[in-house]
């Protein structure tokens, strides 16, 4: 029997609690993914997923070439970076990076030198059904590839086929319900093919059976797409498999994993548990595709969409850019040259984070591009206003929180109850600052009492550790206090029958070695504790240390 | 200043906005009352908006604050709401008084906006009525039901009689106000007569009651007009239809049971529903967000609340009308009832 392909459009009839139905603004719907020109100067941050950064192993003046690995992972949380094209290495310094703070990291600079030239030390695996998923996995760590939804937590550690949690369901996250983004939606469109041949490695990884494609209602076009594709693929595929295309009604934030899953299967994921633990994974559609070709054709992930929109921007569209771009370069192309009055945004208008100025790259997590007038987000930022309890807050909240009581919590510093009111379930979406009539930025305060939290959680560890060392400390000193006193007490006694045996005699000889070990105990304390002082950071760095912590975080 | 934090988004809703829709939502009982009260009624409606406008201004700026909360309309919302619980009739200076009470000790006192613990118009017709009782329950004969001892829309006598009192009209204060339908059977059970019998006394009617011809606050007559509003602000979002839903249906069902048990002494269901203060308060005053829950469970909880304590003291308390004070006690449980009845997070 052929395998199972549902032809007609699936409709879900569940949905998450809360929600929100912002202004769609999906002005580049239409336009198809132009590909960007190549820019003057890559500029490659070395982390650009979620984990721990990479260590460069490329040194000024290398040349490399498109595709090669130039830094490589350090520690399992993290995901190599490779060069978007051949030319040479310039200089590896600091740079500032897409975050609201314009954090800088260091950055290898590649000028390119025009020729494109592919590094082929990754061999493209067509039959992949007959490889080990482990031997996939590893492909796609060495590929560099992460979430491209916009969370880049790196792809290869969700893709394990583990037996206490075996994954029944794939879910493709193809919702993109952020207003203004489209980067998702002409992908499937453009490469519907990629991103099925996608899903089908991801299954074989996995070992799951069933996948569903998640589309909301505003993409009717790249529904279809996806449909008609599968069709047209489904005999390639093993017949114990299904893959179906869900109709999902538009609403934000829908495109959220947990809140994608309860629509899907009806389950939540568990406080504190992952999607694998209820037999399910979420993959983003480019995710999708980037798996495709990291497998398909060996190429490492040096390249994404990125939608360039917002009302500032005069051609906005969808753009194939390579990784390391700098987005002044960017919105060049799309005839924004200068930035006047106008703010920058990374990502969604939801979820986005506001750039400080255009001089930073794009990067894995760089799905949007967006560029407001000022007068739009002062419309956006009205000043606050008292709380009047109108609990619209909570109606939207997707978690089901209460978010006006978690906001007076963190302003009125009371993070341990905000703490038990769960703040930290908190997912940030902003749909209750969205709908909040006092202007309340309530996710400001959220990520204030987050923040605030881990340093407490940061201080009550240190405090705990040089608790317990001290707390070591003097069980040793008494204890050695104790061993000492004993060892006299036997040497006296020795000393006294010694004496008492041998009156004529004078017990020098003896009396030498008490003193030795009288001096080699006084000293054994001492070197131990110069060495629990060294391990001890002094009171007065540990606050630097902790806002070093938090930057990188 | 725009702050760096996400979303860059707003839907756009305002404190102005809810307000104003309320005010809208009670345009209804606004037009009910100036049309059964005449310009007593729009009298009384223009000195409490005002009076609580000024006090609000005066006491921002005695605060040190800056007065631009005015323009939120949440001072004028509650002088409206004040004067629609109030008895046509009352010397002027009460009205301004129970004004500078709602504003001054129902609201300013607490921190302003958002922080007060009770409905500031509630909290000031509660002082007003424990202050001068006869005054607060002498319910001054409507237009359009029965004969009319002074006409309400001869804008003299009406200014004369609020400046002056009724003496300036040569009439006493009796003579130009009956009983309402809860005070009637009250006081006819304190006589030993049953409530059946108090009401055919009373000629009451059903029709009447839902239409609003009858004794009694100036914007609380009319269960229609009432209902109206409550409809828009349902069907806009402005509140939810968890309290006021929960409320009347209490009532109704407290109502009903007690009234199967005995008719003689327990008022009919129908009859407590459009009697009173209790559509105003279910639909306007109850869901007053500030003084209410924020969640949906919590608000379910302050709606039954709020019915049994209205049927009870309407029933075995000392005041025939008991929905202010039913609101006005439930709002002292709402930090409690917010801890408890959280919704559950997702996944817990």
């Amino acid at each position: 029997m052929l395998h199972t392909l549902l032809k007609s459009i699936q409709k879900s009839t569940r949905t998450f609690s809360g929600g929100i139905d912002p202004e769609m603004a999906k002005i580049t719907a239409t336009t198809t993914i132009a590909t960007s020109m190549q820019p003057q100067l890559y500029i490659l941050p070395i982390k650009q997923h979620i984990g721990e950064a990479c260590e460069p192993i490329v040194s000024v003046g290398d040349h490399v070439k498109w595709g090669q690995k130039i830094a490589k992972s350090q520690g399992y949380v993290s995901v190599p970076i490779h060069s978007p094209t051949s030319g040479k290495v310039v200089k590896i310094e600091e740079h500032a990076t897409p975050h609201p703070s314009g954090m800088g990291l260091p950055s290898i600079f590649i000028e390119p030198d025009g020729k494109d030239t592919r590094d082929k030390s990754l061999k493209p695996i067509k039959a992949y059904r007959d490889i080990d998923p482990t031997e996939l996995r590893e492909r796609l760590r060495l590929c560099g590839i992460a979430g491209l939804g916009g969370a880049v937590f790196p792809t290869f550690i969700k893709l394990l086929k583990d037996n206490r949690n075996p994954i029944e369901t794939l879910i493709l996250n193809g919702i993109e319900c952020e207003p203004y983004l489209t980067n998702d939606h002409r992908l499937m469109i453009e490469k519907a093919k990629e991103i099925i041949i996608g899903i089908d490695i991801i299954m074989h990884m996995v070992g799951a059976k069933k996948a569903i494609i998640a589309i909301e209602d505003n993409k009717p076009n790249a529904l279809e797409m996806m449909q008609e594709t599968l069709e047209i693929l489904s005999g390639n595929f093993p017949d114990n498999t299904q893959i179906e295309v869900c109709q999902l009604p538009t609403r934000y934030p829908q495109g959220s994993e947990k809140q994608l899953i309860e629509v899907l299967t009806g389950k939540q994921v568990p406080a504190g548990k992952l999607p694998m633990h209820i037999g399910v994974i979420c993959q983003n559609v480019g995710t999708s595709k980037a798996i495709h070709d990291a497998i398909i054709k060996g190429h490492p992930l040096t390249e994404r969409i990125v939608t360039v929109s917002g009302d500032a921007v005069p051609r906005p569209g969808n753009m194939k850019v390579r990784l390391g771009t700098p987005m002044r370069f960017v919105f060049a192309q799309h005839g924004l040259e200068t930035f006047d009055d106008i703010h920058l945004l990374h990502g969604g208008p939801m979820m986005g984070e506001k750039l400080k100025n255009a001089d930073v790259p794009v990067v894995k997590s760089t799905n949007g591009l967006l560029a407001m007038h000022s007068a739009s987000m002062k419309e956006a930022h009205k000043s606050e206003q008292p709380c009047i309890r109108c609990g619209h807050c909570g109606v939207v909240c997707p978690v089901s929180l209460v978010p006006n009581l978690l906001a007076d919590q963190c302003r009125n510093k009371q993070f341990e109850k905000a703490e038990s009111y769960d703040l930290f379930d908190c997912i940030e979406c902003g749909a209750c600052s969205y709908v909040c009539p006092s202007n309340i930025p309530l996710v400001h305060y959220f990520r204030y009492g987050k923040g605030q939290l881990a340093q407490i959680g940061r201080e009550q560890n240190f405090a705990h550790a040089s608790k317990q060392r001290s707390e070591h400390r003097d069980d040793r000193i008494a204890r050695e206090k104790e061993e000492k006193a004993a060892k006299r007490r036997v040497v006296r006694e020795k000393h006294v029958a010694k004496a008492d045996d041998d009156k004529t005699s004078a017990g020098k000889p003896d009396h030498d070695k008490t003193a030795d070990h009288k001096a080699a105990d006084r000293k054994k304390p001492e070197t131990t504790d110069n060495t629990i002082q060294k391990d001890k950071p002094s009171p007065k760095s540990s606050p630097s240390k902790a806002a070093s912590d938090k930057a990188s975080s | 200043m725009i702050h760096l934090s996400s979303p860059h988004m707003h839907g756009g809703d305002s404190i102005r906005m809810t307000m104003l829709s309320v005010i809208f939502a009670l345009l209804p009982a606004t037009i009910v009352s100036v049309y059964l009260f005449g310009w007593l009624a729009f009298l009384l409606i223009t000195i409490s908006m005002l009076s609580c406008v000024i006090t609000e201004f005066v006491s921002l700026r005695l605060m040190g604050r800056s007065a631009s909360p005015i323009g939120d309309g949440s001072a004028a919302l509650t002088g409206l709401l004040l004067a629609l619980t109030l008895p046509a009739y009352l010397p002027w200076w009460m009205v301004i008084l129970a004004s500078v009470m709602a504003i001054l000790l129902g609201k300013q006192l607490y921190g302003g906006l958002g922080y007060n613990l009770f409905n500031p118009a509630l909290a000031a017709r509660v002082i007003l009525l424990i202050s001068f009782p006869l005054n607060m329950t002498a319910w001054i004969i409507p237009m359009h039901v029965g004969t009319p001892v002074i006409d309400l829309y001869d804008f003299n006598a009406c200014l004369n009689l609020l400046l002056f009192g009724p003496e300036s009209l040569n009439r006493a204060l009796d003579a130009i106000t009956m009983a309402s339908p809860l005070g009637h059977i009250k006081t006819e059970w304190s006589q030993g007569i049953s409530v059946t019998d108090a009401l055919r006394s009373y000629d009451y009617s059903y029709l009447d009651a839902f239409l609003g011809r009858e004794a009694g606050s100036i914007g609380e007559t009319s269960a229609l007009a009432l209902l109206l509003g409550g409809i828009y602000m349902l069907a806009r979002h402005t509140i939810s239809w968890h309290i006021p839903f929960t409320y009347l249906a209490t009532v109704l069902i407290m109502a009903a049971v007690f009234n199967l048990i005995d008719p003689a002494h327990y008022a009919p269901p129908l009859f407590h529903l459009l009697a009173g203060g209790l559509m105003l308060c279910a639909f306007f005053m109850a869901t007053d967000p500030v003084s209410s829950p924020v969640t949906p469970m919590g608000q379910v909880v302050f709606g039954v609340g709020c019915g049994v304590l209205t049927w009870s003291i309407r029933t075995y308390g000392g005041y025939p009308e008991g929905a202010m004070f039913a609101v006005i006690l439930m709002n002292c449980t709402v930090p409690l009832i917010d801890h408890y009845c959280r919704p559950r997070v997702y996944g817990r």
